[in-house]
């Protein structure tokens, strides 16, 4: 069964680098620019797993993931969460927003088929 | 990465370069905006974050540093100051250079780093590289047993403890068995809590971190024993590798929820000028035969045909109108560098100026918009060079120290009016006049208006600077940019007061390709009239039939328009009907009024560039092919209203 990540993060190389990676490794991805479009697509998509960067404009990376985690439909999808620091103080954050795991930027693309594999199998 | 990401990667990096810059620049005019600080922190730490992605490490490492100063200001810890502003740019110019590969042997990023970090009250030196390479330390630890549990909401996040015992199994698990003893009955129990724990052997040497790296996404309570005697020391307890972490439910605004700045990211897609240029000429070709086909559907009096040709006459114009608009670009695209040229000429020459922009929205075809910008920086050059006066004479002479340069774009009619004007000094007229006496261009003893002289200075070879300066007088005159405008079927005209300052007004076409047309009549002859130049048309009263001399005129609503009497313009033949039509058409600030025979309609009109042979004939602007497949020229309405003003002239001479 193809399964499905959602992209989130404005920059639009980021996006396409993961995108290209996930889609040669069979994933199908849904990409968006913002957390609000990102949140607009994880509730109106079937989705396995997100990936999300943190800063972005109208709604960074944790409001998106707290907004999201609202919704029952949430209940037991990964979300990986991006960002460039690598304090711990961000992690948890993010863990507390409802992020399962992290990945500092920058990470090569085995990196993030090695995260993927291991939050989706 | 391949060759496609990484054309993304550097248009993405261009556009932020570009975003930064115009940040920086408006950070420079209002230092209070918090909003600007977060937007050119956010620029910088994306280019920082999508630098370090694509390989361009010594970038990212650079623009960290950077960041970090304007981290500091974003936190309100250091206040925005010019020299921050100036060395910020200077930055940004040099993450070109790193993306470029342009070496840096002279160290000057360093300096410019270490000048930003203490204009910033000693930052940059302070802040550390990007993320290191993690360090991997191998602690091996003897033949073990591992228990671990899941905490919390860990199902909910998406952990799966069945990828967590295959990950483990791959590192040498065996003898995995589940801990039973905490589920509870089925009446209490909640699917979305894990509680199920899970033990297994491990083998010696297996390291600390591996393990914790098969836990990094999960808050796990997780516990080493050692097996038998084999353990080397006292047993190794590590309980509660993580610490625990309590669910706080935050409806807290998120800090980075940060305004929009640009809709960057938006889905575009860049595509050759030329593919656009090549589908513009096939719509013009279907315009032309979309009015074949509505003629011939008119005279067959077919309503299914009719209806039919209808349909696509609408589809026909719905697709000009969308390739027309894909080639629309805002003036704003070329701002950017104009700011940064002011800015820059405004600390060489030594004169602070208020570049003031205006209409920045509005839009032009983008081959206008791209031959315009070396015109309009060669304007803004002379302006800031020659045009402005140094703060001391400017004081002297009872105005602000601060010059002031404006660019405005707005609509008219058909047209863009672009003026760039300063409040610098104004033209000196004589030392025109010498400069066009030396060189030939105009006898000692001419008569001119101060329009015709104020246009002397956009011949050949003028250059009224005593000086070839550092800025401009590089041998590219105002000619070129003469050229240059008229090559776009624009117009140029020079506005000068002493002493107040000195304005020049573009008036370009919004289009090159095809405009609305009206169509007329002179003398059995059908000539076009672009539709947009057309303010109203009115009917010739039977006593204005003939004109009387001198003064033909036509009173519109208490207005004079001049008559423009388009029969006898062309030397037509034959008497005209009883009833003619007047079409009142304006360029720029002068109107005229086209006598014409009769109306027959509106049109699409694709211009056709006559031939060089007709290079010479000012009175039309192009021609088209009309539905019957006949030519139709154009009628060139600057020229008609220079026409019309010729009629104004000729009267008040006559009056005076």
């Amino acid at each position: 069964m193809t399964r499905t990540v959602l992209a989130v993060d404005d920059s639009p190389s980021i996006r396409c680098m993961v995108a290209m990676t996930l889609r040669e490794a069979g994933y199908q991805v849904i990409e968006a620019t913002d957390g609000q479009e990102g949140l607009e697509k994880a509730l109106s998509h079937p989705i396995d797993a997100i990936i999300t960067d943190q800063n972005m404009p109208n709604l960074d990376g944790l409001g998106f993931i707290r907004k999201y985690r609202e919704h029952p439909s949430s209940k037991g999808k990964p979300i990986i969460f991006l960002s460039t620091d690598s304090a711990d103080s961000l992690k948890q954050q993010a863990r507390d927003a409802g992020a399962l795991g992290w990945m500092v930027k920058p990470f090569t693309q085995a990196q993030l088929l090695a995260v993927i594999k291991k939050v989706l199998g | 990465m391949d060759d496609d990401m990484m054309t993304v990667f550097r248009q993405e990096a261009t556009d932020l370069i570009e975003s930064l810059e115009r940040g920086l620049l408006d950070l420079a005019d209002q230092p209070e905006d918090r909003d600007l600080v977060n937007a050119v922190f956010r620029d910088l730490h994306t280019i920082k974050g999508s630098g370090a992605m694509f390989g361009f490490t010594d970038m990212a490492a650079f623009v960290h540093v950077f960041e970090s100063a304007f981290d500091l200001l974003r936190s309100g810890q250091a206040a925005v100051t010019p020299e921050i502003i100036r060395l910020s740019l200077s930055a940004r110019d040099e993450i070109i250079g790193f993306l470029g590969g342009q070496p840096d042997p002279e160290g000057r990023r360093e300096a410019i780093l270490a000048a930003l970090g203490a204009a910033v009250a000693g930052v940059g030196g302070a802040a550390s590289a990007p993320a290191a390479p993690a360090e991997v330390a191998l602690v091996p630890v003897g033949g073990q047993r591992l228990h671990f549990r899941l905490l919390g909401n860990a199902l909910a996040l998406g952990a799966r403890p069945d990828l967590l015992l295959n990950e483990l199994r791959e590192l040498g698990a065996t003898d995995i068995r589940a801990d039973l003893s905490q589920v509870p009955a089925l009446d209490a129990l909640d699917p979305e809590i894990c509680t199920i724990g899970w033990s297994m052997c491990l083998p010696a040497g297996t390291s600390r971190d591996a393990i914790d790296g098969i836990f990094l996404f999960n808050e796990a309570d997780i516990r080493l024993d050692p097996i038998e005697a084999e353990a080397p020391a006292a047993p190794v307890v590590v309980a509660e590798a993580r610490p625990v972490s309590v669910p706080v439910p935050t409806a807290k605004k998120p800090v980075e929820d940060a305004p929009v700045t640009a809709d960057r990211g938006g889905a575009t897609m860049r595509v050759a000028a030329e593919r656009l240029d090549h589908l513009m000429d096939r719509v013009g070709e279907l315009v032309i035969a979309d009015a074949r086909l509505l003629q011939l559907a008119q005279q067959s009096r077919d309503p299914a045909l009719m209806a039919a040709a209808e349909e696509i006459s609408r589809l026909a114009a719905g697709l000009r109108d969308t390739t027309m608009r894909i080639r629309m670009v805002p003036v704003r695209s070329m701002i950017g560098r104009f700011r940064r040229l002011i800015h820059g000429l405004s600390e060489t020459v030594a004169k602070p100026v208020n570049f003031v922009v205006r209409g920045e929205d509005t839009e032009l075809d983008k081959t206008v918009i791209e031959q315009l910008a070396d015109p309009i920086v060669h304007m803004l050059r002379n302006s800031m060079d020659h045009g402005l006066e140094t703060p001391a004479e400017r004081q002297a002479a009872g105005k602000p120290a601060e010059g002031q340069v404006t660019l405005e774009a707005e609509y008219s009619g058909a047209e863009v009016v672009i003026r760039i004007g300063d409040d610098g000094r104004g033209l000196n007229r004589d030392r025109i006049r010498a400069k066009a006496v030396a060189n030939g261009v105009i006898s000692a003893d001419a008569l001119l208006t101060d329009a015709a002289m104020n246009a002397l200075i956009l011949e050949p070879g003028f250059s009224t600077a005593e000086a070839i300066t550092e800025l401009s007088g590089r041998g590219v005159g105002m000619d070129v940019v003469k050229k240059t405008i008229e090559g776009l079927r624009g117009s140029i005209e020079v506005d000068s007061v002493e002493g107040r300052g000195t304005t020049f007004t573009l008036r370009l076409p919004l289009t090159l390709a095809i405009i609305e047309g009206l169509l007329v009549e002179v003398a059995g002859e059908r000539f076009s009239i672009p539709l947009a130049a057309v303010q109203e048309i009115v009917e010739l009263p039977p006593d204005k039939l003939e004109a009387d001399g001198g003064a033909d005129f036509l009173d519109v609503r208490d207005r004079l328009v001049p008559l423009v009497r388009l029969r006898r313009m062309f030397g037509s033949q034959g008497e005209p009907d009883a009833y003619q039509t007047v079409v009142i058409v304006r360029a720029g600030d002068t109107r005229a009024g086209a006598v014409v025979d009769r109306i027959i309609g509106t049109n699409q009109i694709v211009i056709k560039q006559m031939s060089r042979l007709h290079a010479g004939v000012r009175a039309f602007s192009g021609a088209t092919i009309l539905g019957d497949g006949t030519v139709a020229l154009i009628l060139d309405v600057p020229h008609l209203a220079g026409v019309g003003q010729g009629v104004d002239d000729r009267t008040r001479g006559a009056a005076a």
